[in-house]
């Protein structure tokens, strides 16, 4: 107890220090941009093809669970549209990027402390906690909304070509679910869950990383406690903004 | 000039530095020696702020640093550089632009200014053509050298050098040694050198402090360490066969 509690203080503590003035607004400008590359744009490639193979997957087992001549077969793209937005492509992506760039930036930055980078900005005066973090944070909220948008738009396009090829729907059927009954609350919910599961992610890993103690083995630890940790914290807030922001 | 009165640090219940109080001269290369986990590292993170002390004072010729601030302590920081045992370079960013990284940061010198500063202290350290290398297609000792051109950028009044000859062969750990030492008298630094290495101990030991078990066993220049009747000094220094046998052919 007394361990978690000292933890979740020194996390504050660090995120104190992440968010103070920048020493030189330009440097930090141009590590987000690296940022943005490093932990945006290349997550696009794992964010798509997994969206478009879980938006398949959630058609086929829409229409397989619910073959009965009462429900209308429209009702599959319905299934799917919801499920995509609401839950797959927030929370789903928030935790396979926990695994990708989660471990990506613990790793980075527990290599910098055991090889003694940290200290070395340290002593010119740089303050390390914001150089190294408040660009990585920056770059994975502004960033991750759009990743949620190529997922949404990935997934429900990977049910249609899917579902339609399969012959579990019909084109028209499919395109006329998507839309009925749409609510555009639905995308607000789901880009507010994603700036605050980015938000978690960074700031966990990064905390996992900053304060590692050791060598590399202790790098390989951290990098795996910023995923468990990660994870469970967007699966205990999907819980409270679900019950905040639906209720 | 930079002091360390009566300083002590403890880390889980050990005392790992037992009131040491010690004075480093500027122009002058000031050795901290003593064998591995005597404390010496501990020491020199202390003097630089990374460690904070338990008790005790340090002071930055009439600076009480470790009375200051993480912001208070920025001014004097950017009057530092510091050579760590792995050379800490970025792994990120080239040569240059590890060298020219303390610019970008705390200079508004012009990008050809920067450049022309980065050069010169590359060619200082006889790092030629290599700008745009990183560090992981460096040798060991090129490493060092890089390290020390970053460390000299800003033209630092303090030069710390943790272990500088560590992974070094031989010569190459005399070429550094030389190097921190010319660099000290050019630029008039207080430099604090950790070592244990007995090579450098007679090269560049101008001021020499012999930590054993976090105290501060001896003080002294590399004249006078030979003649010394500190046993644990002596059982330091001539810890080696060979030096066993000079001391006793020598008498």
């Amino acid at each position: 107890m007394f361990r978690f509690l000292s933890g979740f203080g020194s996390y504050w503590i660090l995120l104190g220090k992440v968010f103070s003035r920048p020493e030189k607004p330009a440097i930090y400008y141009r590590q987000t941009m690296r940022e943005f590359i490093s932990l945006g744009l290349r997550s696009i490639g794992i964010v798509t093809i997994i969206s478009f193979f879980m938006g398949a997957v959630i058609t086929l087992q829409t229409a397989y669970n619910t073959e009965n001549p009462i429900y209308p077969t429209y009702l599959i793209g319905l299934g799917a549209r919801d499920s995509i937005i609401l839950e797959f492509s927030s929370t789903i992506v928030a935790l396979i990027l926990a695994g990708k760039v989660g471990s990506n930036i613990a790793s980075e930055i527990g290599t910098m402390r055991v090889t003694e980078q940290i200290d070395a900005l340290e002593i010119m005066g740089v303050n390390s906690a914001s150089y190294l973090i408040l660009p990585k944070v920056v770059a994975t909220v502004v960033f991750n909304p759009f990743l949620t948008l190529i997922s949404i738009i990935t997934g429900i396009l990977g049910g249609w070509i899917v579902g339609t090829s399969a012959g579990v729907i019909t084109s028209q059927d499919y395109v006329y679910g998507i839309q009925y009954a749409f609510i555009p609350y639905y995308i607000t919910y789901a880009l507010i869950k994603t700036v605050i599961f980015a938000f978690i992610i960074t700031t966990v890993s990064a905390y996992q990383g900053y304060t590692v103690e050791g060598g590399s083995l202790e790098v390989g630890r951290a990098s795996t406690r910023a995923v468990v940790y990660s994870s469970v914290m967007i699966l205990l807030f999907n819980v409270i903004l679900t019950q905040l922001l639906l209720s | 000039m930079i002091r360390a009165e009566h300083i002590t640090k403890t880390f889980g219940g050990r005392e790992v530095l037992k009131d040491i109080t010690a004075v480093f001269e500027p122009g002058k290369t000031n050795l901290i020696i003593g064998k591995s986990g005597s404390g010496k590292t501990v020491f020199l993170k202390c003097i630089v702020g990374l460690v904070d002390i338990d008790e005790g004072e340090i002071w930055y010729n009439d600076v009480l640093f470790s009375n200051l601030d993480f912001r208070a302590r920025k001014e004097i920081r950017k009057e530092m550089g510091m050579l760590f045992q792995g050379s800490a370079l970025y792994d990120s960013m080239t040569v240059e632009e590890n060298v020219r990284f303390p610019l970008d940061m705390f200079t508004r010198m012009s990008y050809e200014e920067k450049l022309d500063r980065v050069n010169f202290c590359l060619n200082r350290v006889d790092i030629l053509n290599s700008n745009h290398l990183t560090p992981a297609e460096l040798s060991g000792g090129m490493k060092k050298r890089v390290a020390i051109a970053r460390a000299i950028a800003l033209k630092p009044r303090y030069l710390f050098c943790d272990e500088p000859n560590s992974g070094l062969d031989p010569k190459t750990a005399i070429v550094i040694d030389e190097l921190i030492r010319e660099i000290t008298e050019e630029l008039n630094m207080t430099t604090i050198v950790n070592t244990h290495d007995m090579n450098s101990v007679m090269e560049n030991g101008e001021k020499i402090i012999f930590i054993e078990e976090g105290e501060k066993c001896w003080e002294g220049n590399k004249n006078e360490i030979l003649k010394s009747d500190c046993r644990l000094l002596n059982e330091f220094v001539f810890a080696n066969a060979l030096a066993k046998q000079l001391k006793d052919t020598s008498g």
